[in-house]
């Protein structure tokens, strides 16, 4: 019964969806207010049937339903609920559950703040939402319905994958959906302003905050699932220029770009049709991000299904989203003119060198991503595209954009005067070229001649963020949200390239045979195989090793690398054992048995690692904060403002 | 600057900017994208002796060797027509095992041996071509 009232919620979320689109773009359109008013409405109805349906997922998890399809196959009665409520994620059509879930949310929050905005603006961004809500709610029902039954039921189910039991990935999807989704707001922002064909003053203060957030979310996400492809997949990498990585990481740049252009249209009234279209380029990465993912296109431990159909419909859906925004761009793009001009070392330019570089850095990656496709379809050898290609051709636009940022900050609207700030800026140029030095020939052993110049750079970046602040404390001037932000995000920056410099160059790292009482040597780091035993779990068994770790002769601590075996798929799982003391990961996974009483284990010691992720949190951080500024609540105060609406989304 | 020179400057060093990009990012790929081949490809004379390639395929029933107590490991990468023998030093990844897919990434040696550096198994994190795929279904149910 539970899952039909489901199943039904989702076809009511469908109809509302409808009406929601309808009424949000054609009542403005032909100036029927009434028509305009009754958005709000069913934006609240909708938001009610899908967390229904989520609901309705969620108790099928909870009360083990396994006569319905979706939760015999991506659950069991051995898995704990954590699990079984992440289960809901787990696979192809809870997933997309989630993404409608998520786009309810930010629905919401934006029908919320809509009271700040002028009605007819209002109700377009709501009817463009209610398009997106209405393609994914069909797609959904037509392919991918997670309420199915299954005839007879199962006895048990056929449990979650065991790769994602795993408390990452039981936030790392919803936060990266959450960033993904959130930039269908900004989408919806552009497509308001471009149905009216005019582009309000206050537009780009008010799509800002919803961007920054999205960005934030999104930032969190990609490094969520970073961390836990590092631990999870018990291997050791970060970054493996997946594709499926790769689909998160185009909108993510893309996004940060359109920030920064945001910035410049709010500021300054410049890239007013640049704006528009990074906001509809980076919501289009999103669903192609969805669509490589989701398709099957890309084999990949992320692709759950691999269906012809699903692939044909979002592959219809992408044209008709993408290709109906771009046409409208090309039809009302021309009416939004810039008229002010700038000098060449004002901020502006900075900026549009930063979207320059950063777009062409998401090209690259596009291009190693859809390359491996396009020759496929044309018949060509089959290729694939690793990390020679992405490392070198990334960093290429990359470096430039660090410069860029360490003296860009500093740099004034329309005139560039760097003159007050020249001394600091030399000086912590000069200190972080020091101290990279120091590091790179000091403390290890110079790996490339990238590592001194990233270290550079990374700390440049942090000294030069902390200028203005320290600045402005002392001259006992207020330090306005916005401004906190951008520091903090650009320290968050600056850390995360100084642990990427040092992790890429001084990692150690050697794989071993040893016996029982067996050790080897890595670095400062000797570890000895001491001893290996059964361990068993609620769904699984498995071995667990005693690795005794000394650092400089002095015991350090005992680390315990498991290979477990999960019963229901009888699929193996290695979970590394990873010890961390001031960011340096110390990092040890058991192989398999060799025989001869010998074991196979993978050692490896990452200095600074720890700091990558930090890094992307703190800027996150940075993006919660600046979208939180009280200046984008304050665009329209007619009305009494309901506190903390804005930059708030629902998550 | 007038505001016309100006913008012709910013033109120009976006292009030239572009366009040095681009060049740069086709020689990286040129340079660097590896070519993937099966057993019968291999067999064809496909893959150049010392050249870097990707080889998939199957990993034939009874075909997995180990040197006791070390990692070096052998086994035989087929596709049900023709097989090549590999050799690995180092750790298979979990969901490696005879009679399933993998990719592994190396070049052949003198004695027609592939000698690979990387092996990735089917379903491991890494990118698998749907081709691949294809060419790893019979056996893979």
């Amino acid at each position: 019964m539970i899952p039909e009232l489901g199943h039904f919620a989702l076809i009511l979320a469908l109809l509302l969806a409808a009406l929601q689109a309808f009424f949000g773009i054609v009542g403005p359109q032909l100036s029927r207010e009434r028509w305009a008013a009754a958005v709000i409405p069913a934006v609240a109805g909708q938001f009610v049937m899908v967390m229904t349906a989520m609901g309705c997922l969620a108790y099928a998890f909870a009360s083990f339903d396994f006569s319905v399809r979706y939760v015999a196959d991506n659950s069991n009665s051995a898995l704990p609920l954590i699990y079984r409520i992440a289960a809901i994620w787990g696979a192809h059509e809870g997933s997309l559950l989630l993404w409608i879930f998520l786009l309810a949310c930010w629905t919401l929050a934006v029908a919320i703040a809509a009271r700040r905005m002028p009605p007819q603006f209002a109700a377009r961004v709501l009817g463009v939402l209610g398009l997106i809500s209405f393609g994914f709610l069909l797609f959904t029902l037509v392919t991918s319905n997670p309420f199915l039954r299954l005839e007879p039921a199962a006895p048990d189910g056929h449990d979650l994958n065991p790769l994602l039991q795993d408390p990452g990935l039981a936030i790392h999807p919803p936060m990266l959906y959450t960033g993904y989704v959130g930039f269908a707001v900004a989408f919806a922002f552009a497509g308001a302003a471009m149905l009216a064909g005019k582009m309000d003053p206050s537009w780009a203060r008010q799509t800002r905050p919803w961007a920054t957030a999205a960005w934030a979310f999104l930032t969190c996400g990609i490094a969520l699932g970073s961390w836990w492809s590092y631990y999870e997949l018990g291997w050791g990498g970060y970054w493996f220029w997946d594709p499926v990585e790769n689909a998160s990481f185009m909108p993510w740049l893309v996004g940060t770009a359109l920030i920064h252009s945001l910035a410049v249209t709010d500021k300054r009234g410049l890239f007013k049709s640049w704006t528009l279209l990074l906001a509809i380029l980076a919501f289009s990465l999103s669903l192609l991000g969805t669509f490589l993912v989701r398709s099957g296109v890309l084999v990949s431990v992320h692709s759950f299904a691999a269906d012809p159909a699903r692939g044909i419909f979002i592959l219809a859906f992408l044209i008709l989203v993408i290709g109906g925004a771009l046409s409208l761009y090309a039809w009302r793009a021309p009416g939004l003119k810039s008229q002010a001009g700038f000098e060449l070392s004002a901020r502006e330019s900075f900026l549009l060198f930063n979207n320059i570089l950063l777009v062409i850095a998401a090209a690259t990656v596009f291009g190693g991503t859809m390359a491996p496709l396009i020759a496929d379809a044309l018949g060509l050898p089959t290729l694939s595209v690793g990390p020679p290609y992405f490392n070198p051709s990334f960093l290429l636009p990359i470096l430039p954009l660090l410069l860029l940022a360490a003296v860009g900050m500093h740099a004034g609207w329309k005139r560039g005067r760097l003159s007050e700030k020249k001394r600091a800026l030399f000086s912590t140029a000069l200190i972080a070229a020091a101290g990279a030095l120091a590091i790179a020939f000091g403390l290890f052993a110079p790996a490339s001649a990238l590592t001194p110049v990233g270290l550079t750079l990374g700390i440049w970046i942090v000294l030069s963020s902390l200028i203005d602040p320290l600045d402005r404390w002392r001259r006992h001037l207020s330090l306005p949200r916005g401004v906190l932000g951008m520091t903090v995000a650009h320290i968050g920056l600056g850390v995360f390239v100084i642990a990427l410099s040092t992790v890429q160059s001084f990692t150690l790292e050697r794989d071993a045979a040893l016996a029982r009482g067996q050790s080897t040597q890595l670095g400062a780091y000797e570890f000895r195989f001491e001893d290996l035993g059964p361990v068993e779990g609620p769904n699984y068994d498995g071995v667990r090793g005693d690795i005794a770790v000394q650092r400089n002769g002095r015991p350090l601590i005992m680390l315990h690398p498991e290979k477990r075996r999960y019963w229901v798929q009888g699929s193996v799982m290695t979970e590394a054992a990873i010890h961390s003391h001031f960011g340096t990961d110390v990092f040890v996974a058991l192989g398999e048995d060799l025989g001869a009483g010998r074991w196979s284990l993978r050692f490896q010691v990452r200095p600074l690692v720890d700091f990558l992720w930090i890094g992307a949190f703190i800027m996150a951080l940075g993006g919660a904060l600046a979208a939180s500024d009280r200046r984008y609540r304050t665009v329209k105060s007619t009305a009494a403002l309901p506190a903390g609406a804005a930059g708030e989304p629902a998550a | 600057m007038t505001p016309r020179r100006r913008r012709l400057v910013l033109v120009i060093g976006i292009l030239v900017g572009v366009s040095i990009a681009g060049a740069l990012a086709l020689s990286a790929f040129r340079q660097n994208v590896m070519f993937f081949f099966d057993p019968s490809q291999v067999a064809a004379g496909a893959a150049p002796a010392g050249e870097r390639f990707r080889l998939g395929g199957m990993v034939q029933k009874g075909s997995v060797q180990r040197t006791p107590g070390s990692l070096e490991v052998r086994f035989t990468v087929t596709d049900f027509k023709h097989d090549v023998p590999v050799k690995y030093k180092g750790v298979l990844p979990d969901l490696f095992r005879e009679g399933q897919g993998v990719i592994a990434h190396g070049h052949i040696d003198g004695s027609g041996t592939f000698v690979a550096e990387e092996v990735l198994a089917k379903h491991d994190e890494k990118y698998m071509p749907p081709k691949i795929q294809q060419s790893l279904k019979p056996g893979a149910t």
